[in-house]
């Protein structure tokens, strides 16, 4: 087994099992907000995609990562948009009043 | 700067935005902190992208720019959508970031090939088979949200082998090319494969399984991602992957457990389709209905007011009235709470989102479990477009199909007012006895007329 493959899961699982811990303690109130932030903090694919697209080892590679490029981005501006547009109407009855 | 130190720094930036991802979720426990956390998610993702732009490995630019100019094009407009559409929004970016890290999958396979070690192969091929059928089965979800597609299961005699022959198929397939990595075409056909299970995963599932189905695809979704992290050996996206997998299985099991079912029933089981008990008892059973004024009348006078929401709130784009009720019976001095149902909306703490946007302060909207004991002190519980999470048969009568269901005690309250268009019966389709009881008064009408109408009442009362 590729030593890779053996640090890359010491970390998935040491995130997996914060990501438990943290989510448990996310009030059920802003379960909304958080699949849309996840989902655009998941959109750091983006990263991988810029890669594979600026790499140009092929046509055909270039342009799934481009594509990928786009789609992922979309996710991450798209999921920070959003949330930020939920958060924002979660107010307090004293905060409400003008 | 020499090409090792720049990579230093790349690395670096990595971990800052692994650190910004924890913290994001980390602040998103409380409502008065979570917009820090997107901020910090949002610098994070920046400083990630940014460092990328500078991989020496990246030598083309023009059309990466163009690429991300497209992707906020498209990302912007899907910000920037209706409340009642963040279910749907929400399950197509689950089928575009399963599609991206797909199709990195499949780039990274067409330029490997046929040099890909047995590992690396497998890898590839878990990924993409993932990424594959989370896409299309995002898709159809995303579909049934909007209504394009048909809502209610759709099955078959013989699905679930049918379903489950063509996952063995993309397994095997995975198998083969483990030790054939150069067979392309079979790499074609287990994505076709893949895509297909997608296609059957999802469309039996439908009604009010939808908030479970979109957690399990935000799980899957954040999996392919981690696993794509694995092939590239990138830790930015394992974690960033583990974590997004992680909070869409907690969901799965929090909507799971909400409405009583285990992953294996909502995978195999349609629901909607056991409708036995329907046709017997209903016949000679009366209800009370009432006027808006009476409604109104019995709603001024009481202390305690606890509303409880369902989906068919929104459908009927009640909220905003909902809220004006709110406020008129706030003003009188009652004190009004909302009960919200973990399953209540179409995704998970959707009827949270529903309310807050109606200008419905946070602090007033309550979880089952901490609201359900405040029902017997309740004056008046007035349920609005919720009709299963009510039924009191969850909790008493043992052939129910819905038995052991969580619901909200609304019947423990003294009096219970349910807003409905008719006496039809909810996605379980069952018949609910709480309409029956004496102490229930039934307000038939479209929930935002009538809604209206009482506010009218108590505005015309008090001045």
């Amino acid at each position: 087994m590729p030593a890779d493959f053996i640090s890359s899961l010491f970390v998935f699982i040491l995130a997996a099992f914060l990501g438990i811990e943290l989510i448990k303690r996310v009030s059920p109130l802003l379960h909304t907000p958080l699949m849309s932030l996840t989902n655009a903090l998941d959109a750091i694919v983006v990263v991988a995609a810029i890669i594979i697209a600026g790499r140009h080892e092929s046509r055909f590679s270039t342009i799934l990562g481009l594509v990928a490029v786009a789609a992922s981005f979309s996710n991450m501006v798209g999921g920070f948009v959003i949330t930020d547009r939920m958060l924002h109407m979660f107010k307090t009855a004293k905060a409400k009043k003008p | 700067m020499n090409p090792a130190s720049l990579q230093q720094l790349i690395d670096f930036s990595y971990i800052a935005a692994v650190i910004g991802f924890i913290l994001a979720l980390k602040w998103l426990n409380s409502p008065v902190s979570a917009m820090r956390g997107v901020l910090i998610g949002e610098i994070a993702s920046a400083v990630a992208v940014v460092a990328t732009l500078f991989d020496p490995q990246v030598t083309h630019y023009k059309w990466i720019i163009v690429a991300l100019i497209i992707g906020a094009g498209v990302g912007v407009p899907l910000g920037m959508v209706k409340m009642t559409a963040v279910p749907q929004r929400t399950a197509l970016s689950h089928a575009f970031g399963a599609m991206s890290a797909a199709l990195i999958g499949v780039a990274e396979y067409f330029v490997g090939t046929p040099h890909i070690s047995k590992f690396q192969m497998g890898e590839i091929g878990l990924e993409v088979v993932i990424g594959s059928l989370t896409f299309t089965g995002s898709i159809i979800a995303a579909g049934k949200l909007q209504e394009i597609l048909p809502q209610r299961p759709i099955t078959y005699r013989g699905q679930n082998i049918v379903s489950l022959s063509t996952l063995g198929v993309a397994v095997a397939l995975i198998g083969i090319l483990v030790f054939h990595p150069g067979y392309t075409h079979l790499f074609e056909a287990m994505v076709f494969v893949a895509l297909i299970f997608g296609i059957m995963l999802v469309t039996p599932i439908g009604g009010a399984d939808m908030p479970t189905v979109i957690s399990l695809l935000n799980s899957y979704a954040g999996f392919s991602a981690a696993l794509l992290g694995f092939v590239l050996n990138s830790k930015v996206l394992v974690v960033a992957g583990a974590l997004d997998g992680a909070s869409g299985f907690i969901l799965s099991v929090i909507m799971c457990k909400a409405m009583n079912r285990s992953f294996t029933n909502v995978l195999f089981g349609a629901f909607g389709q056991v409708q036995v008990s329907t046709a017997k008892g209903t016949e000679e059973r009366t209800v009370r209905s009432a006027s808006a004024e009476d409604a109104a009348g019995i709603l001024g006078s009481a202390n305690k007011v606890i509303i409880a929401p369902g989906y068919g709130m929104a459908v009927a784009q009640a909220q905003h009235k909902v809220r004006e009720l709110f406020d008129a019976l706030t003003k009188r001095g009652v004190d009004v709470k909302f009960a919200i149902h973990p399953v209540a909306g179409r995704m998970p703490g959707h009827m949270n989102v529903l309310l807050a946007e109606a200008d419905i302060p946070y602090d007033k909207l309550v979880e089952m479990d901490e609201i359900n004991g405040d029902f017997p002190q309740t004056d008046v519980a007035l349920i609005i477009g919720a009709n299963d999470v009510t039924n009191p048969a969850a909790r008493e009568d043992k052939g129910s199909p819905i038995y052991g269901m969580p619901i909200l005690d609304v019947d423990k309250a003294r009096t219970v007012m349910v807003i409905k268009r008719s006496m039809a019966t909810g996605f379980a389709g069952i018949d609910n006895p709480l309409y029956y009881m004496d102490k229930t008064l039934m307000l038939f009408g479209d929930a935002k007329n009538f809604v209206g109408s009482i506010v009218r009442e108590l505005s015309g009362g008090h001045g």
